[in-house]
């Protein structure tokens, strides 16, 4: 059983959100990079989980990003895995970056890819679904709980309005939400193993970009808080009929 | 030719869908085209009333195999789809099904895809849709180079307008293929509107002391049509499901409406929240952080507010 997890640098959730050059760059100075939540809390640990249960299991972790992204996949090995690979480029555009790691999912012949349900700074939910499309395998978008029989995935996915069970024969794309697994923290152990354990770094697939980010732009500042008196309920009732005509 | 995917569960075509025709209608207008629907499985609505939101034409394959949602098989039919019927654009709802196909359908097409897009393409050179990005907390502007164009919008970001039209039914032919994936089960939550279609949302936070309190939330809701919610910590001790989660590492929603109650307002709720067209807070403690964020606010205890809130509105619904 060969496992691979898509693991992303994203900005820590406090953050300040800037822009540069023209609002054309993010403004990376004094910015605290992190494991993409979504990779570091449920993917990631719920490929360790597996791998726990079955030692024979491979586990690899794949990152589309420049060597800045080091220390962060260093710090996910430092949670579990077995090598990292490192495709030295970078992109907005989710099918590029989907199409660098299908590359190495086709010579890796996994049987089991998971990625985070989105980043959180793109949100675009986009890089796991592309990945199992060029592969032609099954993708389980959203999943909140995973188990693993053989080769036969047990997948509890969100819909709309609630969620829906499936058994899905490998090899599958999953992209994990919250309720797969529950969030570690890494040891003294784990980070020292880190540090010896392989880090490859391979050179990027020639893929065109099919989107491209031209600016960013901020949300226009609220206006300021109208408050209103405790006592005086009736009037935010007026406020948001009239005025907000919200209810 | 715009070509707009419309999803359907129970028979019922999703509220989201009408969203995706108004937003594909318009973008036909502005491009000079024509748009379509795209509807796989059979339904139990009469599908001419889709021209009431803009669109001439309605393809269906008429097949039960696609009323479960495999979205490798869904991927591929609607690539053949777009593929047969020549068209440019492909406009589906930033959804739990939309998330779940429409990156399969970019890859089966090679055809460059923004998702969680807020407004119209820019068309005047290139063809830069506006999508949210870093949680809400800003927006890009992407442009898509591929001929053909797959966007996918974010719930409640544009307007519903059915006016008059019948739109023409046809069959499209095609074969699903086989799938891979066996569905043993679906839990819906009855009963409640699903938050991220919700027009109002009511939501709680560890102000409100324990889940046994939960009952006043659920009465303003409840009088509101509203759907609820709640911050990280309350799901997290189990005093609501996770579903009610919002914020950036839960659900992301954009109503007209959030009122959040006994919820300070920490950068991480905001984040799932901010993008909604009005917000009321409710909170005890004048310093909290989320009244910078609201657009109208009460100081107060939320025992004390929130069931005068539901009565006053009780009284402007007349009873
Ligand atoms: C990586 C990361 C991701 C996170 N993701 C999320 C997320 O997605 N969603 C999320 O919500 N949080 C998230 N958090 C947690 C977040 O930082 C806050 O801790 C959390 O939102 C606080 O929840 P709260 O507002 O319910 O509780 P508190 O911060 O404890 O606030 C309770 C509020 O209730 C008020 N209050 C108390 N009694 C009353 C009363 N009687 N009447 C009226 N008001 C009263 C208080 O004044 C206070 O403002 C995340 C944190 C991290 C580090
Ligand atoms: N640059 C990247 N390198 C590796 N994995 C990525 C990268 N970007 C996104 N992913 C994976 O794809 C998931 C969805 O990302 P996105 O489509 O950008 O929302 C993330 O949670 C990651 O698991």
């Amino acid at each position: 059983m060969k496992i691979l997890v898509c693991i992303s640098k994203t900005p820590d959730t406090t953050a300040k959100i800037a822009f540069k050059n023209n609002n054309t760059q993010f403004e990376e100075t004094g910015v605290q990079w992190i494991i993409n939540p979504y990779d570091e809390w449920y993917a990631l640990v719920r490929a360790i989980e597996l791998k726990e249960k079955d030692p024979s299991v491979t586990l690899h972790l794949v990152t589309v990003a420049g060597a800045d992204a080091d220390p962060i996949i260093r710090k996910a090995l430092a949670l579990g895995g077995d090598e990292a690979i490192r495709i030295n480029t970078t992109s907005d555009d989710s099918f590029y970056i989907a199409a660098q790691i299908a590359e190495i999912a086709k010579t890796g012949s996994y049987d089991l890819i998971l990625t985070g349900k989105e980043t959180i700074d793109y949100n675009s939910s986009s890089v796991g679904g592309t990945i199992a499309g060029l592969l032609d395998i099954p993708f389980v978008s959203l999943a909140v709980k995973f188990e693993l029989s053989g080769t036969t995935a047990t997948i509890t996915r969100e819909i709309e309005g609630g969620e829906e069970t499936a058994e899905v024969t490998l090899p599958v794309v999953v992209s994990c939400a919250k309720g797969v697994a529950e969030q570690r923290i890494p040891n003294m152990r784990g980070i020292m193993a880190a540090r010896t354990k392989p880090l490859k770094v391979v050179e990027p697939a020639a893929v065109e970009t099919l989107t491209h980010v031209v600016s960013y732009e901020l949300p226009p500042a609220k206006a300021g808080v109208k408050l209103v008196a405790a006592d005086n309920v009736a009037e935010l009732v007026r406020l948001l009929h009239e005025e907000a005509k919200a209810i | 030719m715009v070509l707009i995917f419309i999803d359907h569960a129970d028979g019922q075509i999703k509220k989201a869908s009408y969203e995706a025709l108004t937003y594909g209608a318009d973008v036909a207008k502005q491009l000079g085209t024509t748009a379509e629907a795209l509807l796989l499985g059979t339904v139990t609505a009469n599908l001419t009333e889709l021209g009431k939101y803009g669109v001439a034409k309605v393809n269906q394959v008429n097949n039960e195999a696609f009323n479960t949602v495999d979205a490798l098989v869904y991927a591929k039919a609607i690539a053949e789809a777009v593929t047969t019927l020549g068209a440019r654009v492909v406009i589906l709802s930033h959804s739990q099904t939309g998330k779940a196909i429409a990156p399969m359908v970019s890859a089966k097409l090679k055809a460059g895809l923004v998702t969680g897009v807020v407004s119209l393409p820019a068309t005047g050179s290139g063809f830069v849709v506006k999508k949210a990005v870093f949680s809400g907390k800003a927006f890009a502007n992407v442009d898509i180079k591929s001929d053909i164009k797959i966007i996918s919008i974010n719930p409640n970001s544009y307007k519903i307008v059915a006016g008059e039209g019948a739109a023409k039914v046809v069959q499209l032919n095609i074969t699903p293929g086989t799938s891979a994936i066996k569905v043993t089960g679906v839990d819906k939550v009855s009963g409640e509107v699903p938050l991220t279609e919700a027009e109002i949302v009511v939501s709680g936070g560890r102000g409100l002391k324990g889940p046994e309190n939960w009952g006043m939330v659920e009465d303003l809701a409840h009088v509101l049509h509203a759907a609820t919610a709640c911050s990280r910590p309350v799901a997290d001790s189990g005093w609501r499901p996770h579903h009610e989660h919002v914020g950036q590492t839960g659900v992301q929603i954009a109503p007209n409406l959030y009122i959040a109650i006994g919820i300070s307002g920490a950068i991480q709720h905001l984040a799932g929240v901010n993008r909604s067209k009005h917000i009321v807070v409710i909170n005890k403690d004048p310093e909290a952080p989320f009244f910078k964020a609201a657009d109208y606010g009460i100081v107060g205890d939320a025992f004390d507010v929130v069931p005068k809130l539901t009565e006053e509105i009780k009284k402007l619904h007349g009873g």
